[in-house]
């Protein structure tokens, strides 16, 4: 069944009441990890459509919906889009889609894609009330045309400052911080759903480093262009265990002048990278990203003093969290 | 003495009436494409739009810098002012304390890690503007407004602007800071402020990299710059077994304080307890305390002390000139006082240095 914008906005007005915080009944472990996340560790599916705009150059909600299906179906390799999401998610999961709104409208994590993600975990018979859209505050989610839902027995749409933090600090190399209540008590699972951009101090933003929208102090964690600390995220087990996927949004990305939105300095590539690996996916991120520079005679972000390491840290012994070896990574381009 | 009832202000409201917190910020410079660069601190952060610095406070909107902690204290109490601890500093009265969430260093050993590492919209405040400040220092008898627990550099204005609204109430203004702050914020302040305490965490820039994420010389800097702007000041150093309590960085710590500060600089060596991040070493034995304060004492520092150690003779004030018992303290409480009004030491007639009344 699909869903276009208007149901989706419908669905997801504020219907106010309490939320409870609780973790919700059947949800299961956090360390679950489908047999078909090892069997495709370090496949990355790129699916790209031009004809997913209308002539206004504004997304077409099916076309994506279309192009996250034929994605899904690559990357668990079945016929079937409903088999593929079922392969990841049981129906008493609790899945947080964790999109980034820091720049707002234009650069943040596209609406569209959401519905249809929205769309897959029905399709894998999850109620919708075990789906969470969130990400660092109401605010945030706002200002990027989300609408804010925190009833208990609906899809619901909230950032960390609703639901604030634990008062535990979790630890791992030179990382120490609370989490989102959201991460650790509410969701069973996690879909990574970044923007691909560049960003002044770290280089670029992807799948790695999505996760500072998880923890309190993201703030103390951008010296040395973040390494080693987004790869230190990354491990904290809440976070390591619970990431079922990743859904890198290239719809629309930007190769310069991030994390806000430059639109000089963006660009439409009509495409998803849909994978498990967050340091494969954060590598090809990387190479488009550079790719987009030399196109515009602009340095690479070496040249530019904000190489971001902290790739090829998340790949080293100590995380281990993928690879960021080319060769290594199996690219299948739709 | 109990708090007067303050309006509260829980995170969730807080972010829906954000602005009535929000005030552009001093100290800082527009670049290209929105940017901002703070220069309030030694580390100088280039901050995207949307963005906030390393503080955690103060935020870019559009290419216009706030801080977020305008009349948003997270931490208001009526404090002796020996907690501080200011010794020299009219012993015996209150000191109306307040703080907002946040910090720019990130000290592994944090006692107030709860607000100093968190952002203002993830912990509970109270609205509090300088005015209401000054009232309640008024009204809970207290001599001075004490800026303090988190860090106040990352709320220069806010405190800035308390300390203008005590001073024709005759209410004094003391900064409880790491002194990690940049000359020009600093001197301004000093226009306002009556005393300052700054927390020398230790004589290395390898310690304040690797337990910090700070640096030293900018803290000297202010130290400098303090006394030359003739601002009592105190220091307190923290020992922390193994880390920074060997000797010979004392001595040479000690030393440097005598030449470039000079002798009547007070310090306070304090216990450490475990915490936050750094559970794993135990509290400092008395034993490396008084080593320390006899090591700064050798090195001609007047005024050494001991901390965190209720009961200790350290705590004690002895007049440089005569060597007798001037102030004995126990705890927080002031039990003897044999100063008289000036300032001078009861038995030989020795100017203390301080602030007395």
């Amino acid at each position: 069944m699909s869903i276009n914008r208007r149901k989706f906005v419908k669905k997801t007005i504020h219907a106010g009441g309490a939320f409870y915080f609780g973790m919700l009944p059947g949800c299961r472990g956090d360390d679950f990890q489908p047999t078909a996340i090892q069997a495709n560790r370090s496949t990355v599916v790129e699916a790209v459509s031009p004809s997913i705009r209308d002539g206004n150059g504004k997304l077409i909600g099916d076309q994506v919906h279309r192009l996250l299906n034929n994605a899904m179906e690559n990357l668990l390799q079945t016929t079937n889009a409903a088999h593929a999401w079922k392969k990841l998610f049981g129906k008493d999961d609790v899945v947080g889609i964790k999109i980034n709104c820091l720049a707002g409208r234009g650069m943040s994590t596209h609406q569209e894609l959401v519905e249809a993600i929205v769309e897959g975990l029905k399709s894998a018979d999850l109620p919708e009330r075990n789906i969470i859209i969130w990400d660092r505050s109401n605010r945030d989610l706002h200002k990027a045309g989300y609408q804010i839902k925190t009833g208990r027995n609906q899809l619901r749409c909230l950032g960390n400052d609703y639901s604030g933090y634990t008062r535990e600090i979790y630890e791992f190399g030179a990382v120490g911080s609370s989490l989102s209540r959201i991460l650790v008590d509410q969701c069973s699972a996690i879909i990574n759903v970044p923007i691909v951009k560049d960003h002044g101090i770290v280089g670029i933003t992807n799948a790695l480093k999505n996760y500072f929208g998880a923890i309190h102090n993201p703030n103390k964690y951008h010296d040395n262009c973040g390494d080693p600390f987004i790869a230190d995220v990354y491990m904290l087990p809440h976070i390591r265990k619970k990431n079922r996927l990743i859904i890198s949004d290239l719809l629309t990305a930007q190769y310069e002048g991030g994390p806000p939105f430059m639109p000089q300095w963006s660009w439409d590539h009509n495409g998803i990278l849909v994978g498990f690996d967050p340091v494969a996916m954060d590598t090809l991120a990387w190479t488009k990203i550079e790719q987009k520079r030399r196109e515009h005679n602009l340095p690479t972000l070496k040249a530019a003093g904000r190489e971001p390491t902290y790739i090829a840290t998340a790949a080293d012994e100590h995380h281990q969290l993928g690879t960021n070896n080319l060769k290594q990574i199996k690219l299948v381009k739709i | 003495m109990a708090l007067y009832p303050l309006m509260r202000t829980g995170s969730a409201i807080a972010a829906q009436q954000q602005s009535e917190f929000d005030r552009e910020a001093r100290y800082y410079e527009k670049l290209a494409h929105r940017k901002i660069k703070c220069v309030l601190c030694p580390r100088e952060c280039v901050i995207d739009d949307q963005e906030t610095g390393y503080c955690g406070v103060r935020e870019n909107r559009g290419g216009t810098y706030y801080t977020l902690v305008y009349g948003r204290a997270c931490s208001a109490n009526v404090d002796p002012i020996e907690k501080k601890p200011l010794f020299h500093f009219l012993p015996g009265s209150g000191s109306f304390s307040i703080a907002t969430a946040g910090c720019n260093v990130l000290c592994k050993f944090c006692q107030n890690w709860q607000i100093s590492q968190a952002r203002p919209e993830q912990i509970q405040n109270y609205r509090l503007f300088p005015n209401d400040v000054a009232e309640y220092a008024i009204k809970s008898n207290c001599r001075s407004i004490a800026y303090t627990y988190s860090e106040p550099v990352i709320f220069t204005e806010y405190m800035y602007d308390c300390a203008e609204a005590g001073r024709p109430k005759n209410i004094r203004s003391v900064m409880i800071s790491n002194g990690y702050i940049n000359p020009e914020p600093m001197r301004d302040l000093c226009g306002v402020l009556d005393a300052v305490k700054i927390d020398l965490k230790a004589f290395t820039e390898k310690f304040y990299r690797e337990w910090v994420a700070g640096e030293l010389q900018p803290v000297l800097n202010t130290l400098v710059l303090l006394k030359k702007l003739d601002m009592w000041t105190e220091i307190v150093y923290l020992i922390i077994p193994t880390l920074n309590d060997d000797p010979k960085e004392i001595k040479q710590m000690s030393q440097w304080i005598v030449a470039k500060l000079g002798p009547d600089v007070p310090i306070h060596f304090s216990r450490f307890h475990p915490v936050y991040r750094l559970k794993n070493l135990p509290p400092t034995p008395t034993k490396s305390l008084e080593i320390a304060r006899n090591i700064a004492l050798d090195a001609g520092i007047h005024y050494a002390y001991i901390g965190n150690v209720p009961g200790h003779e350290g705590e004690n004030t002895f007049c440089h000139g005569c060597g007798k018992l001037i102030i004995r303290r126990l705890g927080y409480q002031i039990a003897e006082n044999h100063l008289s009004p000036d300032g001078r030491c009861h038995f030989c007639q020795t100017k203390i240095p301080g602030i007395w009344k």
